[in-house]
């Protein structure tokens, strides 16, 4: 229903977060001219050199930034694989078991950590990993030495996607759960009336029913390529471990504002930033395309 | 629901609830022993005997923290971000997502609006424009800075204007009949309407701004305006030995950082730990609308 009276009504609505949105998120896409620029913050972002892309030049020079991309590649698709694959397994285990109070007990303990900072989630992880901690202490019963996870830049990767997995797994298997709700009861009545093993109807049914959600799920993360995620990396890494554990933003955030190398800081900024919105928009068309999945 | 009886099932279904036991224990384990370490003896905790259970129960590292001003003050000034981001985003989504919800054949500019919200989303300039923005705005040591700083939270308007559109449509159209405007039809029809969906969006908001630790390490430059998690995160490393009196200095010898480390964290969670249980539909409903398509 056209109602033209109405635009005006529409426009003040719309105002308090245009507001908002230009001084938050719009503004800062203008500073990211700094990247272009030999920037001088007594001359500010106007006034100071104009150098192209010298920054991004220099950047691909250095040994250190090669380096960082590497690391934060490997930590992200690692992450990808392993929040994909550990909450579709956990569902479905929880699946088979029919038992309400026990899987509703179960969900509310798994998402928990979900709502934790990775502050708080590092602290404890940094605790009960530690050199004295109590796992190196079992580990010790067994006789082995104890391990340095968060110290030893051959584990630290690895430390890194296994407590982001611990910390969201029951989370991200909410959306599974949806799927599996929604599969019609009658299905596996049928199946066991043809005499189908509870096995088989795990293999015929319900698998069938959630592969769909999870390649949805796998193609909308492929935008997550650059993102390794910084909160969790900045609480848990350490100087010994910047070989394998830097990743991009850690690195921008020690070269800009540590360093003040505003430049180039921004040019990686600006670079994993262009990256990220292209696979986004490309994970989010295929998306489109094939599971008619849209945001808006 | 189909029974099977046979052993092979009853050992598959057996072992299949040990695992997710192990499972599920895993994830609180670590929760539980920073609240048994909380609870314990310095020495006990150094010497690594402390695992399950608290040995040599006090609650003296409780007792640091309640004459710890700055503990107190970061909570504090956690309580009012969350707060004034909880208001402030309630109201700017509910007003923003109306007039998106439109059709564009109801309201022309909307698609024009909507993608500019989708590339703000999806493109940022990255963390040193961003600190130069809220420097030139002002807004250093400011609490306004962590209200405002993270942006119009996009996803929440689209959340909220996603289940606008899947309203009745006829309800709207009534009110409309009988002469009502825009506001009397959000505030008055929509809003009641749509309490599952702001709740969703609020709590959202609350745990992370409750969460939020990094801006404020950015913005703030004095260790007093900082929020209760960055706060935690700069102090679980070091203790200043030189602030310390006499009297914390002899409490300190029966116990370690820690234990002390510990307890702080165990109290920065504990306000997430208690609303967790009411919080939880809500986060499980967000995230199934949020995957549906509008």
């Amino acid at each position: 229903m056209l109602n033209r009276g109405a635009y005006k009504h529409y426009y003040v609505m719309l105002l308090p977060g245009l507001i908002w949105l230009f001084f938050f998120n719009l503004l800062p896409m203008y500073g990211v001219l700094m990247a272009f620029k030999d920037f001088n913050p007594g001359l500010g972002i106007m006034k100071s050199d104009w150098i192209g892309l010298e920054n991004f030049k220099y950047m691909f020079q250095l040994d250190d930034s090669r380096q960082v991309f590497q690391n934060t590649i490997f930590i992200a698709a690692l992450k990808m694989a392993g929040n994909l694959i550990t909450p579709l397994i956990f569902a479905l285990m929880l699946n088979e078991v029919k038992n309400r109070l026990f899987t509703r007990s179960v969900q509310t303990i798994v998402y928990l950590p979900h709502f934790l900072s990775w502050v708080i989630v590092a602290g404890i992880m940094l605790d009960i990993l530690s050199y004295t901690g109590p796992v190196n202490q079992v580990l010790a019963m067994f006789g082995s030495e104890p391990i340095l996870f968060f110290a030893n830049e051959r584990i630290f990767p690895w430390m890194v996607v296994l407590s982001d997995v611990w910390k969201e797994f029951g989370f991200a298997a909410i959306i599974f759960f949806a799927a599996l709700t929604s599969i019609n009861p009658e299905m596996y009545e049928a199946a066991a009336i043809d005499g189908a093993s509870q096995f088989k109807r795990l293999l015929h049914i319900t698998l069938p029913s959630v592969i769909p959600v999870a390649i949805l799920l796998g193609t909308l993360s492929l935008g997550n390529v650059l993102n390794a995620g910084f909160d969790q990396i900045f609480n848990l890494y350490n100087p010994s471990v910047y070989s394998t554990g830097d990743i991009i933003d850690t690195w921008v955030y020690r070269a800009g504002l540590l360093d003040m190398q505003y430049g180039l800081a921004t040019a990686v900024g600006l670079l994993k930033s262009v990256v990220g919105l292209v696979l986004i928009a490309i994970s989010y068309t295929l998306a489109y395309r094939f599971a008619n999945y849209r945001i808006f | 629901m189909i029974e099977e009886r046979s052993a092979i099932s009853k050992l598959y279904n057996g072992l299949n609830v040990f695992l997710i036991l192990c499972i599920t224990l895993a994830c609180i384990l670590p929760v539980w022993y920073t609240l048994v370490v909380s609870l314990s003896d310095r020495s006990v905790v150094a010497a690594g005997e402390v695992f399950f259970y608290p040995k040599g129960l006090t609650l003296s590292s409780y007792q640091m923290i309640v004459e710890d001003n700055q503990f107190f003050r970061s909570f504090w000034i956690s309580v009012q971000r969350v707060f004034f981001a909880t208001i402030i985003t309630f109201f700017v989504v509910l007003l923003m997502a109306y007039p998106l919800s439109k059709t564009s054949k109801d309201f022309k500019p909307r698609n024009f609006f909507m993608w500019l919200l989708i590339f703000c989303m999806l493109f940022s300039g990255g963390m040193v424009p961003w600190f130069m923005t809220m420097k030139s705005l002002g807004l250093i040591n400011s609490i306004w800075g962590l209200v405002l700083g993270g942006g119009l939270p996009v996803f929440n308007v689209i959340l909220v204007m996603n289940f606008f559109r899947n309203l009745p449509k006829e309800l709207e159209e009534s009110a409309i009949m009988d002469g009502a405007g825009p506001w009397r039809i959000l505030l008055g029809i929509i809003l009641p309407l749509s309490m599952p969906v702001m709740a969703t969006i609020l709590v959202f908001t609350i745990v992370g701004h409750w969460n939020e630790f990094f801006q404020a390490l950015l913005i703030m430059t004095k260790n007093e305006n900082y929020p209760l998690q960055s706060y935690i995160r700069q102090v679980s490393a070091n203790v200043d030995l030189t602030k310390i009196d006499a009297e914390s200095a002899k409490r300190l010898t029966t116990m370690s950082n820690q234990t002390l480390n510990a307890a702080k964290i165990f109290v920065s969670m504990l306000p997430l730990l208690v609303v967790y249980p009411f919080f939880q539909k809500y986060f499980v409903k967000g995230i199934t609308l949020g995957s549906v398509k509008g």
